[in-house]
Formats: C-alpha cells, structure tokens, sequence
C-alpha cells in the first residue's frame, strides 16, 4: 500500500493505492491515472527563467510544452541555464528544441520580447 | 487618459483586467490604472504553472495566464494609465473624482463608478516578532521571486523559510532549481498553510523538510545573515524555551501570508471586514459605498487566480450596471455562527438578481464529514457533505436566492 498526494488540481486529494494498484480517495478519475503513472514513470512539467540580451527582460519565463520524468527535472533547469535567448520571440516559440532527448521542447511563456518590442 | 469615464478599474492585475474587460464589454467607457510600466501585477513573476484549471481547464504558468487577458485588454481598446500612482481619491455628487501621478504630472479623472482590484501585500519581518540583529538576507517570499523571476538575481545560497505559505513552498523548490540549498521550511503553526500539492511538488520531490510549530525567533549576522535561531512552539504559538536550535544561513526567506492592499479603500472610508481585511461587499460586490465595487485580493485573498478573475468579472459588469441605472440597494446580511472564517459577500441585495450568487468560503479549522448549511431562518437553502473541508482551501458554492425575502445564514456544521 502506498499514500501520494495528487497533483493535478488545487484539491490535492490523498490517494492511497493498494497492492492490485486499487486508487481510492481520488474526487475525480484523473487522480487514479495521476496514482498509476507516478508509481510506474512519474512526469513533471518543467518551469524556470531563460536568460536573454534585453536589457528590460534579463530572464524571460519558459516551459516545457510536455512533461519529463521527475529525475530530468533539475538537469532541464541546468540546459536552460547554459543559453541566452538573443532574438525576438512570440509567446508559445521554441527556445530549445527536444530538450534533452525527451520529445519535449522548452516554450517562451511571455511576449515581452516579441518582434517589435 | 480622458478627464472623465464611467468606470475606473484601479489596479492591472488579474482582478483589474477581469474587472475592466466587463466593465467596457457590458458598455461602460472604462480606464484601468497600474502603477507599474505592465499590466499583469504578481502574476508576471509567478513563472509556475497550474493557473487556469477552472478557467481554461489548462495547466498555464502566470505570465500565459495575464497574457490571455492583457490581450483582451488590448483588443477592446480600454484606456490604460500605466506607470501611474493614484495620490488621492474624493467622492463628491454621485461622482469619484481620483488625483493620479506619473511622469507627466498630475491628473485629475473622475468617474460615476470605482471597481477597487489593489490586490495584496506580504507581510514583512516587521509584522512578525523575530529578535536579533538586522542584516541583508531577510526577503519576503514574493520580492525573493521577483529577484529571480524578474531580474534574474540569485538572492540565496543557503536558506531558511519561514512560513509554509504557497509562494514559500514555490519558492523553496524555485531556490534549489537555480542551485541554492534550502535547509528547510519551518511553520509556526501545527499545520502547513500552503496547499497539499506544493507540498507534494515543491517539498517532496527534492527532499526539502517541513518543520511543524517551530518558528525563528532570532537572526544574527553583520553585514549579511549569518545564522537564525529556532525554537520549538506550543499551541498557542509560544516559544517553549530551552528548544533552541541555531542554524547557520545566509537567507531568511519570509512567507507568512498575505494582507489585502486598502489604502485607497480607507481613503474613501469604505467599511472594511475584521476577517477578510477587505471591503464589506454585496453579491454584486458592491462597498457599503455606493458606486465602489471591489475584486480579487483587495477583497479577500484568494488560493486560486481562476476566484481572482471570476470576481473581477462580477464587479466589471456590476459596476457598468450601476453607471447604466442607479437602483436603490435592499441589502440583507449573511451571517456566519459556525465553522467559517470568512464569507464573501457579507450581504445580499434583495433588489438585485439574485439567481446565481457566488459565494467564496474559508472554514476557521480542517473538518472531515462535514456540511455546508445555508438556511433563511430555519429554511434549509442549501446543505452539501464535504469529505474533508480544509481552512487552506476556498469552498465556492453557487446558489439561487431568488426566492429569499431576509438575510441568511451559512455555516459549517
């Protein structure tokens, strides 16, 4: 048996997951599917700042358009870090394609640095 | 800017931008006021995700979030005073006259209707009793993520926070992304205030500990912090002497809750609730003052920006509503005996529509089992079960009144 709490909503119900993967405590049939897939490949989306050569917007925020394994989360932050984003962007672009070989691409959250700004 | 408007949003955040789109929406020619250069308020530094379930049923970080509305802002065209202060605010014939300051000089503009959408403030190191010395290092949660966020300044390498509040659980796991080490976060009370999700995403997930009724009680450091004191608390919050425990750390990062932003409120003696810190207001949300309605976290703070804008929206269209024909208002109280901390609205217009009222709800303990009763006297309006009601989170409820001819009560039982 096995407690988590879920994250999929501001309710964060307390699940509890028996043996035969049996989820109760869930309001709602994604925090099952939440229990399952953290017990077998647990996935996070990826949020943080990416540096750039604007001098009003020094970081810009960014994310990634999917979800990563957990482990990946700090190595992502890390990829990120190591690039400055010197050109205009529209909210939704790619800052970096298949980050890490995930399949998954970091996205400007922001057009603060759209073309014409 | 014009000289004169019938609506004036005061505020550019979440409940302004809500605020001001209905407002002009529904006809009203309307001006939002923001004081920064962008519209967005704190959501432009809140780079996580998770805004707009209940909205857009989307996982959007902040910034996406404010960019869906600014953009609406936009298309319709509302006059925005940017970058402008509101110095003062007089009411004089059924008219709001607002004295604005920015770098053009000083403004007057009036306008029939105020839609108030300040928002909150933190409580700083001032509002909680820590002894000791006063070094840099000690932040408020918000300024720390907007150090980071923003600027994209690493204001810690090694520190302690205080209060689980959400933006210090977001902020704990933002802090160890960027390479700091956070030593813990230490709640005063026996419980943590953030919600069960940031404790689960922020904390567990890179190890970081909660400490439960222990508080810092004292900082030490020169120049720069250099160590806390904590001690152990009992149930009514006071330091048990002979638990302390020194920790060496560079930053104390403060998140002990959020006070909503009234001086522009008390300017105009809006009657303000002892609960929510915030304007009395109608199921319209509309003051004790007629013509100022009031949004978002000046009214009362809210866990989600999705209640934010709902309410911003509620007060846009009544404040347009009110410009158009100007009822005379039969107002009833809600009363609260039971089990609540704060209700919002405190009142219901019986000359209004009354067959869709929202209400927002915080309970003053965590239940298990237990219901929310609204009654008319001893008429059961409403009643629902709830498995678990926490004081952390927001209970809405929606109900039809239309039929109701006093005031009503709702509690939890």
């Amino acid at each position: 048996m096995k407690e988590l709490t879920c994250i999929i909503c501001p309710n964060g119900c307390q699940l509890v997951i028996d043996d035969n993967l049996n989820v109760t405590g869930n309001m709602c049939n994604r925090g099952s599917e939440f229990a399952k897939q953290e017990l077998s490949n647990p996935q996070r989306s990826v949020t943080t700042t990416c540096k750039t050569t604007f001098k009003d917007n020094p970081v810009v925020p960014v994310k990634t358009n999917g979800t990563v394994n957990k482990d990946l989360v700090k190595d992502i932050v890390k990829e990120v870090n190591k690039v400055t984003i010197d050109k205009h962007l529209n909210i939704g672009d790619v800052v970096i394609k298949n980050v890490l070989n995930t399949d998954v691409d970091i996205i400007i959250c922001t057009n603060a640095i759209k073309e014409g700004q | 800017m014009k000289s004169n408007y019938d609506v004036i949003v005061i505020g550019g955040g979440p409940a302004g931008l809500a605020s001001g789109i209905s407002s002009k929406e529904n006809g009203a020619d309307t001006l939002i006021i923001e004081r920064e250069a962008k519209l967005g308020g704190i959501l432009k530094q809140c780079i996580h995700d998770g805004f707009g379930l209940t909205r857009y049923g989307q996982r959007l970080t902040g910034p996406e979030y404010a960019y869906k509305d600014i953009e609406k802002v936009e298309e319709l065209n509302i006059d925005l005073a940017l970058s402008t202060f509101v110095l003062d605010i007089k009411k004089k014939d059924n008219q709001y006259t607002l004295i604005l300051s920015n770098c053009e000089g000083i403004h007057y503009v009036s306008s029939k209707a105020i839609v108030l959408a300040m928002g909150c403030r933190e409580r700083t190191a001032k509002q909680v009793f820590i002894h000791g010395d006063r070094p840099s290092g000690i932040f408020t949660a918000g300024t720390a993520q907007y150090l980071v966020n923003i600027m994209g300044k690493m204001p810690a390498k090694k520190c302690v926070i205080l209060g689980s509040g959400d933006i210090g659980l977001i902020m704990a796991r933002r802090l160890t992304l960027e390479g700091a080490e956070v030593l813990g976060v230490y709640e005063a009370k026996n419980k943590p205030s953030g919600l069960n999700r940031n404790i689960a995403q922020c904390l567990n997930d890179f190890n970081i500990p909660l400490y439960l009724s222990k508080t810092v009680t004292r900082t030490f450091g020169k120049d720069r912090l250099e160590k806390v004191e904590i001690m152990d608390v009992d149930e009514k919050m006071q330091p048990i002497e002979g638990s302390e425990q020194i920790i060496e750390c560079d930053t104390l990062i403060l998140s002990v809750g959020l006070i909503p932003e009234n001086e522009i409120s008390e300017k105009l003696n809006i009657k303000l609730s002892n609960k929510t810190k915030g304007a009395y207001v109608d199921n319209n949300l509309q003051s004790l003052t007629d013509g100022v309605f009031a949004s978002g976290n000046c009214l009362s703070v809210n866990d989600l920006v999705d209640y934010v804008s709902e309410n911003g929206f509620i007060a846009g269209k009544a404040a347009s509503e009110y410009v158009k024909n100007n009822k005379t208002r039969d107002l009833v109280e809600v009363k609260n005996s039971k089990g609540i901390l704060t209700c919002v609205p405190q009142y219901l217009d019986l000359n209004s529509n009354l067959s869709k009222v929202n209400f927002y709800l915080r309970s003053d303990n965590n239940y298990k089992d237990a219901k929310i009763i609204v009654k008319e006297n001893e008429r059961v309006l409403f009643e629902r079960l709830y498995k678990t009601i926490n004081q952390t989170e927001t209970q809405k409820i929606i109900l039809d009144l239309s039929d109701i001819k006093h005031g009503i009560e709702v509690d939890i039982i």
